[in-house]
C-alpha cells in the first residue's frame, strides 16, 4: 500500500523569520495528477510553505523530496535542472514577471532555458498565450502595460512553457473574472487530465476549492491542524 | 433560487446621448459623465456615466481586460503617461457644487487625494515603499493631511491596522512591507487609504487575496466610514458575493463600455445583457454552508476518481482593444448574436428602474439567464 512514491513528499517543515515560526512542522504529499488544496486564513504560513517547497526560501528544518530526490540538501546549481518540473505562479500577479521582458520572451524565456527553442517556438508562445486566454497580440506588451488579469494569465502560460510535472499555484486566478477564471480552470483540468500533471493549489475561495481540489489541508497559525 | 421581478413589457427609452456637460444626478458625491481614456489613438474606456450618492456602493464589475482599472485611476487623475483622458468627473465639494477633476491641475489633485477621494490600487505592492515600515507610512499619510502630532499620528496608524484585522498591530506597524503576507498587504493598504476619511473611496480589487470572514471584515470597515461621513465606495470585484451582500448598483462592463448598469439586486436575478449572464453562469456551484463532502472539508470529492464538472466558461476570448469587432464588441461570443449587433452598436436604453441596458436583443434574455450558456449535449 506505502510502496508508491508520492510526486512531492514533505515532512516536518519549518520556517522561522528570526524568532517568528511561519511555518511549524508542516507535512503532506502530493500525488502525480492530484490536486491538493493548501487552505487556511491570511497570514497562517501558506506562501511560506510554498516558498520553502520550491527551495526560493531554504527551509529551517524538514524534508522536501520532489520525484523521490530530497531537494534540501541540493545546491542551487544541482537544483537547476528541476526547477522546470516544478513551477510556481505566484500570489501577485505582476511578481511572477520580470518588468523588463515583454510577455513574449517571458513565456519563451522557459524553452530557451531548457534548449527547446526552435522553429516552432513562436507558434508555441503564441498557442500558451492563446490557452490562457490571452490573445497573443499581447506578447508584445510588457507586464505593467496589462491589465492585472492579464497578468496573472501571462504568468500562468510562462510556468506552463516548461512543462512542468508539479504547478505550485498561489492564488492563481484571484485577479480573474469569473469567466476568465472558469476558463483557466477547465485548462488546468484538462492539463492534468491529458498529462498528468499534480498541483498544490492555495485559493481562499470555498467554491472554487471545493469544485477544484481531490483533498485539502488547513493551517492555522503554522500548522496543519484536523479540518 | 430567488424569486426575480419580471421587467415591465413597456418598450426600452433611449437614455440621452451622453455629454460632459450633462448635470449631476440630484445629491451625487461623484459624477462621471462619458469618461474616455485613450492611449493614443487606442480608446479602452468607451464612454462610461454614471453617479454614486452618500453612503452608496457601486460596484464594477467586467471582463479581465475591461478597463475597470483605468477607470479607477481615471476618478483621481491617476493614469499611466501617454494617456488622454476625456469626459467629466465631478466631485462634491459643497452642496450644488463640484468640483472637475478632468483636466485638473497637479496641485489641484493632490489636495483632493486622500482626504476628498483616495484610491486602492489592485496592486496592494505598488501602494507601498518597500523601504519604510507599514505603520510609518500610514502615520506619514494622517501628518500630510492633518497637522497632528507624532504620536498622535502613530496611534491611528495603529488603530487602522487593528481595524482591518492585522494581528497585534502596534508590533506589526514596525515591519516593513515584504515582511507581511499577501492579504496582510492588501488590507494595510486598504488601512492607509481610508485613515484620512475621504468622501469617496475607489477599491481596486481590494478583497482578493483574503477569505470569506477577513473580507466581510474589511468591507465592514469600509462600510463604517460611509455610515459616520456619508462616503461612498466604488468597488471593482470579481467577486459576484461581494457584489450581492456589499453594493446598491452594479455596472457591468465589456472592452470598455457598459454593458449593463441598475440596482445590484436587480442586475444580478434579472440580468438583461447576455454578457453579465454569461458572469453569472461562470461561477462553482455555490459553497454549501454546512461544508459536507467537498475537499475544504477535508474528505475526498464525492465521486472519487470521477472527473470534476467542466465550468461552463463563455465560448472565445475577450477582444483585444486594437481589434474590437464593429458593432456590439460582445457579438463574436454572444449565443443571440444576430445581423444587427454586427452592424450598430446597442443602447443604452433604459428598461426599468435605473436599469440600463446595451443590448438589442435584452428582451430576448432568458430567466433563468444562465440558460444561455449551459452547455448543451450535442
Ligand atoms: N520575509 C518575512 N519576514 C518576516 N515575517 C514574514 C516574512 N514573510 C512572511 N512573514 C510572516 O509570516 C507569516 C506567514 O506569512 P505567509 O505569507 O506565509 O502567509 P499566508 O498564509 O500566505 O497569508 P495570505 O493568505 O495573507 O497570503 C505572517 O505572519 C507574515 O507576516
Ligand atoms: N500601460 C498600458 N499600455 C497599454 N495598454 C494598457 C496599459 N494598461 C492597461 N492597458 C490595456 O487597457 C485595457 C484595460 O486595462 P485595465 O487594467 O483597466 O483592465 P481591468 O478591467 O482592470 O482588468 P483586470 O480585471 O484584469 O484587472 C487592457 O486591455 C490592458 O491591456
Ligand atoms: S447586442 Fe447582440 S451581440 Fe451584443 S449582447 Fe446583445 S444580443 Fe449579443
Ligand atoms: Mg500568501
Ligand atoms: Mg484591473
Amino acid at each position: 500500500m506505502n510502496q508508491h512514491t508520492a510526486l512531492l513528499d514533505v515532512r516536518d517543515l519549518v520556517v522561522r523569520y528570526g524568532a517568528v515560526t511561519a511555518v511549524d512542522h508542516v507535512s503532506f504529499t502530493v500525488d502525480a495528477g492530484e490536486t491538493l488544496a493548501l487552505n487556511g486564513p491570511s497570514g497562517c504560513g501558506k506562501s511560506s510553505t510554498v516558498a520553502a517547497v520550491l527551495q526560493l526560501r531554504r527551509p529551517e528544518n524538514g524534508s522536501v523530496r520532489f520525484e523521490g530526490r530530497e531537494l534540501t540538501t541540493l545546491s542551487e546549481r544541482e537544483l537547476r535542472p528541476l526547477r522546470p518540473r516544478m513551477q510556481p505562479v505566484f500570489q501577485d500577479p505582476y511578481g511572477s514577471l520580470s518588468p523588463r521582458h515583454r510577455i513574449r520572451d517571458a513565456v519563451a524565456e522557459p524553452l530557451r532555458v531548457q534548449g527547446r527553442w526552435d522553429a516552432a517556438g513562436p507558434a508555441r508562445v503564441a498557442a500558451l498565450l492563446d490557452r490562457v486566454g490571452l490573445d497573443p497580440a499581447y506578447g508584445d506588451r510588457f507586464p505593467h502595460e496589462l491589465s492585472g488579469g492579464q497578468c496573472q494569465r501571462a504568468g500562468i502560460a510562462r510556468a506552463l512553457a516548461s512543462e512542468p510535472r508539479l504547478l505550485v499555484l498561489d492564488e492563481p486566478v484571484s485577479a480573474l473574472d469569473p469567466s476568465v477564471r472558469a476558463g483557466v480552470l477547465n485548462l488546468l483540468a484538462d492539463l492534468q487530465d491529458d498529462l498528468g500533471l499534480a498541483y498544490l493549489f492555495i485559493c481562499h475561495d470555498r467554491a472554487v476549492v471545493r469544485h477544484f481540489a481531490d483533498r485539502a489541508v488547513e493551517m492555522r497559525g503554522g500548522r496543519l491542524v484536523p479540518a | 433560487m430567488p424569486d426575480a421581478p419580471l421587467a415591465p413589457r413597456t418598450p426600452p427609452s433611449a437614455s440621452p446621448p451622453p455629454s460632459p456637460r450633462a448635470p449631476a444626478a440630484p445629491g451625487a458625491l461623484l459624477s462621471v459623465r462619458d469618461l474616455r481614456v485613450a492611449f493614443g489613438a487606442l480608446e479602452v474606456v468607451r464612454g462610461l456615466s454614471f453617479d454614486v450618492r452618500p453612503r452608496e456602493v457601486l460596484a464594477l464589475v467586467g471582463e479581465s481586460g475591461a478597463g475597470k482599472s483605468l477607470t479607477a485611476r481615471a476618478l483621481l487623475g491617476m493614469l499611466p503617461r501617454g494617456t488622454t483622458t476625456s469626459g467629466s468627473v465631478r466631485l462634491r465639494d459643497a452642496p450644488g457644487s463640484y468640483a472637475e477633476l478632468v483636466g485638473a491641475t497637479r496641485p489641484a489633485l493632490a489636495a483632493l487625494r486622500g482626504r476628498r477621494i483616495a484610491l486602492v490600487p489592485q496592486d496592494a505592492l505598488s501602494a507601498l515603499s518597500p523601504v519604510h515600515p507599514v505603520g510609518d507610512q500610514l502615520a506619514a499619510a494622517v501628518r500630510s493631511v492633518d497637522g497632528v502630532s507624532r504620536s498622535q499620528a502613530r496611534a491611528r496608524a495603529v488603530a487602522a491596522l487593528d481595524r482591518v484585522g492585522i494581528p497585534d498591530a502596534a508590533r506589526r506597524a514596525r515591519a516593513y512591507p515584504h515582511e507581511y503576507s499577501g492579504g496582510m498587504r492588501q488590507r494595510a493598504v486598504i488601512a492607509m487609504a481610508t485613515i484620512n476619511e475621504p468622501d469617496v473611496v475607489v477599491a481596486d480589487e481590494p478583497t482578493t487575496a483574503l477569505d470569506a470572514d477577513l473580507r466581510d471584515q474589511v468591507l465592514r470597515v469600509l462600510g463604517e466610514q460611509r455610515e459616520a461621513v456619508g462616503a461612498a465606495l466604488v468597488l471593482v470585484t470579481h467577486d459576484l458575493g461581494v457584489v450581492r451582500g456589499h453594493t446598491d448598483r452594479v455596472l457591468v462592463m465589456y472592452a470598455g463600455r457598459q454593458v449593463e448598469q441598475g440596482p445590484t439586486r436587480r442586475v444580478l436575478d434579472r440580468p438583461r445583457a447576455p454578457y453579465t449572464a454569461g458572469l453569472l453562469a461562470s461561477l462553482p456551484p455555490a459553497d454549501s454552508e454546512d461544508g459536507e463532502d467537498g475537499p475544504a472539508g477535508g474528505a475526498p470529492r464525492p465521486g472519487g476518481s470521477g472527473r470534476r464538472r467542466r465550468l461552463p466558461a463563455l465560448p472565445g476570448t475577450p477582444p483585444v482593444p486594437d481589434a474590437l469587432p464593429p458593432g456590439c464588441a460582445f457579438a463574436p461570443r454572444c449565443p443571440l448574436a444576430e445581423d444587427r449587433c454586427r452592424r450598430e452598436e446597442p443602447g443604452p436604453w433604459t428598461v426599468g428602474d435605473g436599469h440600463e441596458v446595451s443590448c438589442h436583443r435584452w428582451d430576448d434574455v432568458p430567466y433563468p439567464a444562465t440558460e444561455l450558456f449551459l452547455e448543451r449535449p450535442a
